[in-house]
């Protein structure tokens, strides 16, 4: 045991020593959680059991308890007003990065007002917009390298756009026309794209998150040097695919991010009735899995976790949980109204004083690469851009109809085909009463 | 049966009594379907060894595992050779990095599938009884089903496959007896592959695990070590979608798969012996997409049709084949079809006798349409 615990030793001192990660000094490189496993020996004496823990003989040596004494702090590094905190941890990021993220974000913002608006004029069927979340998305995505793989719940669509998913792209995909990648065969939001190595998102909570894990055992299995992130949010931490998700590549070794969105609301459900701990980060330590809990507003904090959360990953095919803490500003999706459950002098106030593109602006004005002539220029080629592509993509007509019958298998089936015959059997006859305009013409 | 024997015959030498519950075990041994089992001859020409369910299950993975390099295979007490075995070795020969446990969770493990197979290797994944996929039920038709159509093809899970033991085995009860294949039936996008011995487990699953879709395949465990043939060395297909006619007939067609075709076969001979009427006797072999051509065919040359499922009979797969044959052979049946199914009960323990399908029911629903 001596040995064992003089190993443990010097391996601790040896990570602690590596100072190639910008914040190695501020956390905590956990041991490595194989030598501290509740497994077995042929070693069993008064202080040590044959599986491995020391025994106590009080109970409440051996009692972890419900609550810790304080909640997990917070990582933040940028404050309410734009102002670094703490200068060895400013990522120094390049002027050109800086401008790109938030004209990026403010693109973001101005385009889901857009097509919130949109939609209440009937033009898309549905929307959800990521007001408040844009720091989550744009601070995570510059971290990654372009071949890392996304998956992703809903609410990111920032990381998409980062990636290059135009303006064109997310029109297309909101009024579900042909020259979308789904082929219009899923509502609005639930877009992807394999070039961006981005997976198409669905409706189910929860799911791309144990299939995140299966990825990247692959990627590991290949010897890429890529990872996977997994976004997901409060609500949807509660699903047992992400308990099942977390255990897995913990357990397997596989080099996965998993970013929690923590914005405080599930549709209607408050945090309050949603988890009883303290939140997601602590969670991790339940796995075996190193977390870290970060304010997801504060872009350059997102970077500096990403970023170290992503070489952990793939130099030590070790998964890592972010908790990004945030509030969601605006409504769950067109079909939900937030006045009714949500305060709305809370939400006035983040919007006011924590939203992320308005810190961001702050440090740029600062850093004086910002004013608010560019602001209204900008503002201004934005609305133009976003009117533009929204009036090109509600003129472009759907898949044409015998994409309803492709893709179910690499290759149709015979009964596929037969039902497709029938429905063009039945449409020479009662084509006049279906929308058949809309739709390209078809191969028949 | 060799069991049933040396026990008569040590009883009788030694004089020592059986009980009349062994005695019984003994006599109903006979009719249960996993302690007779016909070879059927092997699909493909070549060299054959002699091997149970198990091993020709084996033989596939192996095949598929030394074939393509991705290849890995993994669930619940797999690195250790797997409950039934079906994994014995692989660990040693391709090592843990293909070859491995995952935690225990169905859940976890078919959506890892997903994943994996989405990364572009081959998943082959294992369920250690069918009863325990549910918790994946999700992962299966909001997931894998879906994967391809939702993003218009740019991604897909088609190399993953599931395997997992399904069937009445004698003792198994509630929890290790289901037959699920009628719940992943109705799923667009699946493919439910179930196959009635070794040397056509080999081929199927091989199909199986090389089709570019998620499939779902079925082993019937009651058949893992009673089931023995010659099975073919080499590596060989059998298609999917593709139903058997195993036996040619000209007055009955009976319909089946997994375990039950060795039901069927009995009931073949029976109707044979005793009312002189041949049977026409179908593996359906691939449930989804299923192959509705040669049913049809056949029940428009008999005019009559039998179909047998351990399954419930509630909206169980026959129902399926029965809807869609009636409106195929409407004109040509003599006889309204005929499902010969599990009760509508979960599956009991001590009741099994009562409960599967067995060849006198078979043989009794046979009669009826005959008869009608």
């Amino acid at each position: 045991i001596n040995m064992a615990m003089a190993g443990i030793v010097r391996h601790v001192s040896s990570l602690l020593s590596n100072k190639s990660s910008i914040i190695a000094g501020c956390i905590k490189r956990p041991l490595n959680i194989r030598l501290l496993h509740t497994s077995f020996s042929l070693f069993s004496s008064d202080d040590v059991s044959p599986r491995g823990p020391a025994y106590t003989t009080s109970m409440s040596g051996a009692c972890i308890p419900a609550n810790p004494e304080k909640l997990c702090p917070i990582y933040r590094i940028l404050d309410n007003n734009g102002k670094i905190l703490n200068t060895s941890e400013d990522p120094k990021l390049s002027n050109d990065l800086l401008l790109n993220l938030y004209e990026n974000m403010v693109t973001l913002q101005i385009m889901d007002q857009y097509l919130y608006r949109a939609q209440r004029m009937g033009a898309i069927s549905f929307y959800m917009t990521n007001f408040g979340e844009e720091g989550t998305h744009f601070g995570s995505a510059a971290a990654l390298d372009p071949n890392d793989v996304v998956y992703a719940q809903y609410r990111e669509a920032g990381v998409l756009m980062w990636r290059g998913f135009s303006l064109d792209d997310i029109m297309n995909q909101c009024f579900s026309n042909m020259l979308e990648g789904g082929k219009g065969r899923q509502m609005p939001v639930h877009y992807g794209s394999k070039a961006l190595n981005f997976h198409y998102i669905s409706s189910p909570l929860a799911t791309q998150m144990p299939q995140a894990p299966g990825y990247a055992f692959g990627l590991k299995q290949s010897g890429s040097k890529n990872c996977v992130i997994c976004y997901f949010g409060d609500g949807a931490a509660q699903e047992g695919d992400a308990h099942a998700s977390m255990n897995f590549a913990a357990t397997l070794g596989c080099p996965v991010i998993f970013m929690c969105r923590n914005n405080g609301y599930a549709i209607s459900t408050p945090i309050e009735d949603q988890y009883a701990g303290d939140g997601i980060v602590r969670r991790g330590l339940g796995y075996g899995m190193e977390a870290i809990r970060v304010d997801g507003n504060d872009i350059l904090a997102m970077y500096n976790a990403t970023t170290y959360a992503r070489k952990v990953c793939v130099e030590e095919h070790r998964p890592v949980l972010i908790e990004a803490m945030t509030y969601r500003l605006g409504s769950h999706s067109t079909s939900d109204d937030q006045e009714q459950y949500q305060d709305m002098e809370q939400v006035e106030y983040w919007r006011r004083n924590l939203y992320p593109a308005t810190r961001l602006k702050l440090y740029l004005i600062e850093k004086e690469i910002w004013d608010e002539e560019k602001e209204e220029e900008l503002a201004k080629r934005v609305d133009r851009e976003i009117k533009a592509s929204f009036q090109k993509a509600r003129k472009v007509k759907k898949s044409p109809i015998d994409e309803m019958f492709n893709d179910v298998y690499d290759v149709p089936s015979k009964r596929l085909l037969q039902q497709q015959q029938e429905l063009w059997n039945h449409l020479d006859k009662y084509g006049q009463h279906y929308p058949i305009d809309n739709y390209a013409p078809s191969k028949k | 049966m060799a069991w049933t024997n040396r026990i008569l015959s040590v009883s009788r030498g030694t004089g020592i009594r059986l009980s009349s519950v062994l005695l019984n075990e003994i006599r109903h041994a006979s009719s249960n379907p996993s302690s007779i089992f016909t070879p059927n001859p092997p699909p493909v020409e070549g060299p054959t060894s002699e091997k149970n369910l198990v091993e020709a299950i084996r033989s596939a993975i192996d095949i598929a595992m030394d074939d393509d390099h991705t290849a890995a295979v993994f669930g619940e007490d797999v690195a250790f050779g797997g409950v039934f075995r079906c994994t014995v070795g692989l660990k040693e020969k391709y090592g843990q990095e293909r070859v491995f446990n995952t935690p225990l969770s169905e859940q976890g493990i078919v959506a890892f599938a997903i994943g994996l197979a989405a990364q572009g290797s081959t998943a082959i994944a294992e369920i250690q009884f069918a009863d325990y996929i549910h918790p994946a039920f999700d992962q299966v038709v909001n997931e894998a089903a879906k994967f391809r159509y939702r993003c218009g093809g740019e991604f897909s899970c088609g190399r993953m496959t599931v395997r997992a033991p399904y069937g009445a085995v004698g003792h198994g009860g509630h929890y290790h007896s289901q037959s699920v294949e009628g719940f992943y039936a109705h799923v667009p996008g699946l493919k439910v592959v179930i196959p009635r011995g070794p040397s056509q487990a080999k081929g199927l699953l091989l199909s199986a695990i090389r089709d570019d879709n998620p499939v779902f395949f079925f082993e019937p465990k009651g058949l893992y070590r009673a089931a023995v043939e010659q099975v073919p060395d080499s590596d060989y297909t059998i298609p999917l979608s593709q139903a058997e006619v195993i036996t040619e007939g000209t007055d009955v067609t009976l319909v089946g798969y997994g375990t039950q075709i060795q039901v069927l076969r009995q009931v073949c001979q029976m109707a044979n012996d005793e009312l002189k009427v041949r049977c026409e006797l179908i593996d359906l072999r691939t449930i989804l997409p299923w192959d509705v051509e040669t049913i049809a065919k056949s029940v428009c040359k008999t005019g009559k049709l039998v179909v047998a499922h351990e399954a419930p009979l509630t909206a169980g797969f026959a129902a399926e084949i029965c809807s869609t044959i009636q409106n195929e052979c409407f004109l040509n049946l003599e006889a309204p079809i005929q499902r010969v199914c599990g009760w509508d009960t979960p599956f009991p323990l001590v009741f099994e006798p009562f409960y599967l399908p067995d060849k006198y029911r078979c043989l009794e629903a046979v009669k009826r349409v005959i008869n009608y």
